[in-house]
Formats: C-alpha cells, structure tokens, sequence
C-alpha cells in the first residue's frame, strides 16, 4: 500500500501533516543553532504566548479567505476595539466594581462583531469588494482608535482583566494545568470512540485500528507534552511551576470552537460551499449575502479578542496596537493552507501556520538576526510556503 | 380535466433592455415529459431558470395546481417541490457528494450540528441506484469523472420528492450506459406522477422521451405539439425557422 493510501485510510490531511513534519523540522533546526535555548520550557512557553494574538485572529481569517474574500482591518479593529476596552474600563466604568472588567471584555467582543458584520453588510449587500471595504476599515479604525483618547495611551487596566493577557500572574498553575489536560485527552478519547461508534452505525467501516490508536496515540502525547512543558516553566525564583497561560488557553478555546464552527454547523458547510462555487450555494438556497455578513462578523469578533489579549498583554490601551497585524493573519492562514482562491483551508492549519511564522520570528531573535533581516526572510518563507503547497497539490491531482 | 401541475402564463425576462423571454405560456401536467427546444440563446435556459427561482421574472405569472405562486429564489421553488438539474451542475467543486447533495438541507443531530455520517449514507443509497459502483461520497467532486459529477447532480434532483423536475442537458456528460439509466430513471419518476421539463439539443433524446414538445425561438414559444404527431424536420422547421409550421 502507497504512503499516500495509507494517509487517506487514516484520515490524515496530507497538508496538515506536511506542516507539522514542517514545524518540527524548524524547531530542531532552530534548537540546535540555537545550543538547546529553543525548546527551552521558558521559550517555548513565551512562544505559546507571542503565538496566541496572531492564532485568535487567523481562526476567523480562515473563514474570511475560505468564502474567497479578505480582512485587512483586523490589525485596527484590534486596536480600536481594545482601545475602547481600556477607556471603558479605566474611564466610563467604576474603576473598582467587580463586573467592571467583564463588561467591558464583552462590550468590546459585541463592538468588534458590529464593526465586522458592518463590513460584511457593504461587501454582502452593497456589492463594495471586501479588499476595498476592509481596506477603508484598516484607515478607519487605527484613526478611530486616536481619536477615541486623542492619541493618549490608557491606564491602569483592572488586575483580573490583565491576566487575560498572560503576565507573570497570566497562568493557572501546574495542578490546573493538568487538570485540564487531562480532561482534554479523556474528551478526545470519548469523541473518537463516538465517532466510530456512528460510523458502525451507519453502515461505515471504522478507521483501521492501527491508524485510530495512532491518532489517539499523537494527540495524548501533543496534549501531555504539552502541559508538562507549561509547567516545567517556573515562577521567578521559585520551583512553582507555572502552567498553561490564560491567552494560550484562549486561543485553544477558540480554535476549538472555530474547528466546531467550520465541520459540524450549516454555517460553516456554507462558508466552505460558497467558498468553492458561489453560484451553486445560492442555487442551492443558502442565503449567500447572510452567510457573508456572518464571516465577517465572526472575524470583527475575534479581532476584539485578540485585542483584549494585546491590552491586557500591555497593561494599557494604545493606539498602535495591533499595526500590521492583519498581515501576519493572513500569512499564518496561509502558510496554514488556506487558499486565496477561496473553498480549501482550516482552523487547525491556521494555528500551525501561526506557530511556525511565530517559531520563525522568534528563533532569528534569538540567534540575534535583525529585525530587518527577519522581515526578508519571514516574507520569503511565505512565498516559499504557498509554491510547495501549490506544487504539491498539482502533484496529487495530477496522479 | 384536472389543472396542470405547472402552468406559465405571459412570462416575460428582460436584461438590460433585452427581452431573452417575452410572452410565453406552458403548462405541464403529472406524469408527462414536455421537451424544451431552440437554439442557443433562444430562451431555453433562461425559461428553466424562471421557474427554477435562479432568476425572478419580470412580468406574468406562475401557477401550481392551478394556483399562483410566487417564486423569488431557489428556496421558493424548492419549496413548490420544484428541483432542478443545471447544465453547469452547479457543485460545489471541493466538497463530497453527500454534502453537496444536501447542500442547503443538511440533516441535522438533535444538536443541530451536521450528521455527516446519515448523509453520506443517504447520499450513497440514492446515487448507487443510478450509478452502482459509486462508493466515495466523501471525496471532493472535482476529483471525480464527469459521469459521476453528473450522476451526483442527477441523485440531488430526485432525492427530495420532487413533484417537478427541470432537466437541463441531463445527458451532456454521459456515456451510453449512464444514458441508458437516465433515460429508465426519467420513465420511472413519470410513472410515479411526476412532472418534467426536458432541455436538450438531441432532438433525438427528446424525440424518445419526451410526450409534448415545447420549441422557443428569440424569446417567443413558437408552438408546442404532441411528440406522436410530428416528424423530426417538422420540429426543426420550427426551431430555425421560428415559424409554426405545421
């Protein structure tokens, strides 16, 4: 049996299991220059961190360039809606109410779906092409996000809030951590078995039993190694470990709800069909316009997460936050295999994507390459990334 | 005598300022095949594509079982039990069989989340009694032959209890064979009472299948005739001549 029927009797996406033999290979490469610095539990845990505002926004990207659109806004929707978390916190509301924080987040998340599905309704129903709609969004927004204080940077942000972020309190500790991991690979254990459970009923033969055990053999072992290395991170002058941080776990969340949203919702089926042929989606009665202002609503969404992260990360509101951004969005979702001819991509290869970008950045820093030189070398890995994966696809339909 | 299932009273098209359809009336009554003839761009398409809620008309009106509706999207027609098969095929190219057949219907879990594995046994069910050897509905369909993409297109029409089927260049894509079994699929559902407009440029397909054919020149129906009364040169007369001849 062929490696690639192999792949296929597992399920296995031959995309996504390139970029991760992609990743790890980076990784090694990196830990060796590097004289072991790399996979160090402190920088892997920082890479965690650095990776989480770019992965919560390249969920939704996904979305965006699978319906084959595009969001150049996301990096001022970032910084205009977490500018407006930090002047409501610190200004509007009572400083010292408990809710305070809470209400804000979530003002913030409904403000940055607002501003979303407001782009999307002039791409959906006024027919304005989304790269000119997000475009004028990417103007709008970062001014917005000066004139909201003149210019002036927001502070303090309430202490609860700045965990969200993942400062040196911005973890939940070893026995969460676990607790958590744990329970993780007992639901990923359960979903298997209820997915071969349906597949038997149906009438469907399971996935073959070497390939299920390895497949819930990799994910025991990414989840527990995992973990151990958040832990093996200790506080400053102390043995406590530190645990898995508050925005990584974010990003796991969302990524989780985003891979849901895409495989198991009418919704995301429709997002993926327009995404392949427009025309026939709406022959076939999906509201394609509705189906529009969704994606972008989603995106505008997780934008404001990912700019609660940034201002927590900060401590304070400012209105540069989140400059250029949407373009490591869109290249993480891209090197993660979305396609920017639209109906080809996923959650899970957009986080890959980010990692490896961000394993990339954060490498060069440590080998002490220049900003400079990191910014030519991190664009030529895009360009370098979208022609395998073009060459390999031509290669597999070819055969 | 009952009132059709389908009748087109005074449909009009317009694009621009072009009339691709003006004042054409039809009717179609349960279990008979009516054959649309013409020439490229003599309205065939755009006809279909009236009824088939792709494209809302501009002016008359449609009834079903002798009452009006109105049919603004796919949606409304789907709703009237009107399904149709596009000559395009209209597939989503990079999903499965299974998902584009319930493309718009998905069978949902008590959740509400897509039951993927009942579609794709539904989804196999339907297409093998056409195709007998189809056995990846999950596969996207642009890795699939043109045959089977047609196949998956044809399985879509039928799966839904359609009360009218809108046939546009059914066999387009097919070998003898799968001819062959479109041809018995489209006797059956006429047996069973249904109600189907048959597109083609095979005169001879037509010819065989259908009870009436309809023929459309430059947007107009030049006349409609019982299949057994007229010879083949007589229909071909009309459809370049886009004169009534008989």
């Amino acid at each position: 049996m062929s490696l690639a029927q192999r792949l296929r009797e597992a399920e296995l996406d031959p995309r996504l299991l390139g970029m991760g033999i992609a990743l790890v290979a980076i990784w090694t490469v990196l830990d060796a220059t590097t004289g072991g610095v790399f996979l160090s539990a402190r920088n892997l845990y920082n890479l965690a961190v650095q990776s989480s505002v770019v992965g919560i926004m390249a969920t939704g990207m996904v979305f965006v360039i699978v319906a084959r659109h595009i969001d150049l806004s996301v990096g001022s929707v970032l910084g205009f809606t977490g500018m407006a978390m930090a002047v409501m916190q610190t200004e509007w509301l009572p400083a010292d109410a408990g809710w305070n924080w809470p209400v804000s987040l979530a003002a913030g998340i409904a403000l940055g779906t607002a501003i979303g599905a407001w782009q999307g309704w002039w791409v959906a129903y006024r027919g304005v092409p989304a790269f000119v709609v997000t475009l004028a969004g990417l103007l709008m927004f970062r001014g917005g996000a000066y004139l909201l204080t003149d210019g002036r940077t927001v502070a303090p942000l309430h202490a609860t809030f700045q965990l969200i972020g993942g400062g040196l309190e911005g973890s939940i500790g070893t026995t969460w951590s676990f607790l958590l991991g744990g329970l993780a690979i007992l639901a990923t254990l359960a979903s298997r078995a209820l997915r071969r459970r349906s597949r038997r009923r149906h009438g469907f033969a399971p996935l073959p039993l070497w390939a299920e055990v390895g497949r819930c053999a990799v994910a025991v072992a990414i989840i527990a190694g995992f973990v151990m290395v958040m832990n093996a991170y200790t506080r400053p002058r102390s043995e406590v470990g530190r645990g898995v941080p508050i925005p990584v776990l974010i990003l796991i969340a969302t990524a989780l709800a985003m891979t849901l949203l895409s495989r198991t919702t009418r919704f995301g089926r429709y997002v993926f069909a327009m995404g392949g042929n427009p025309e026939a989606a709406a022959l076939s009665g999906v509201d394609v316009k509705r189906v529009t202002v969704g994606v972008f609503a989603w995106m505008g969404g997780l934008a404001a997460l990912a700019g609660a992260v940034t201002t927590a990360r900060l401590a304070a509101g400012t209105n540069s936050m989140g400059t250029l951004a949407e373009l490591s969005t869109i290249a993480a979702a891209v090197i993660g295999g979305t396609s920017l001819a639209g109906g080809v991509g996923s959650v899970p290869g957009a986080i890959l994507g980010a990692v490896i970008m961000q394993s990339l950045e954060n490498g060069m820093v440590l080998l002490g390459v220049s900003s400079a030189l990191r910014q030519v070398l991190i664009g030529a890995v895009l360009i370098g990334a979208v022609w395998l994966d073009s060459a390999m696809r031509r290669r597999r339909t070819s055969t | 005598m009952t009132a059709p299932l389908v009748e087109l009273r005074g449909v009009e098209k317009r694009f621009g300022g072009v009339y691709a359809v003006t004042g054409v009336g039809l009717a179609l009554y349960a279990g008979e095949v009516v054959g649309v003839l013409g020439h490229n761009g003599a309205g065939k398409s755009t006809l279909m594509k009236v009824l088939s809620g792709a494209l809302p008309l501009d002016a008359g009106e449609i009834r079903i079982d002798g009452r009006p509706v109105s049919i603004q999207s796919p949606r409304d027609a789907r709703r009237h039990g009107i399904e149709t098969l596009y000559q395009t095929l209209a597939l989503a190219e990079n999903l499965g069989a299974a998902a584009n057949l319930f493309l718009g219907r998905e069978i949902v879990t008590r959740l509400g989340t897509l039951d993927d594995h009942a579609m794709e046994r539904a989804a196999l069910e339907v297409i093998r009694r056409l195709s007998p050897h189809f056995d990846d509905v999950r596969t996207p369909v642009q890795n699939l032959s043109g045959g089977q993409r047609q196949m998956v297109a044809i399985a879509r029409a039928i799966h839904f209890d359609a009360r009218v089927l809108i046939m546009d260049e059914p066999t387009a894509a097919l070998g003898p064979a799968e001819s062959g079994a479109v041809g018995a699929l489209i006797a059956r559902l006429k047996a069973e009472g249904l109600g189907i407009f048959l597109v083609s440029h095979d005169l001879h397909d037509v010819f065989e299948i259908s009870d009436r054919v309809a023929v459309l020149a430059n947007g107009r129906l030049v006349g409609v005739r019982n299949t057994s009364e007229v010879t083949r040169e007589q229909v071909l007369e009309m459809i370049i001549g886009g004169a009534d001849s008989a």
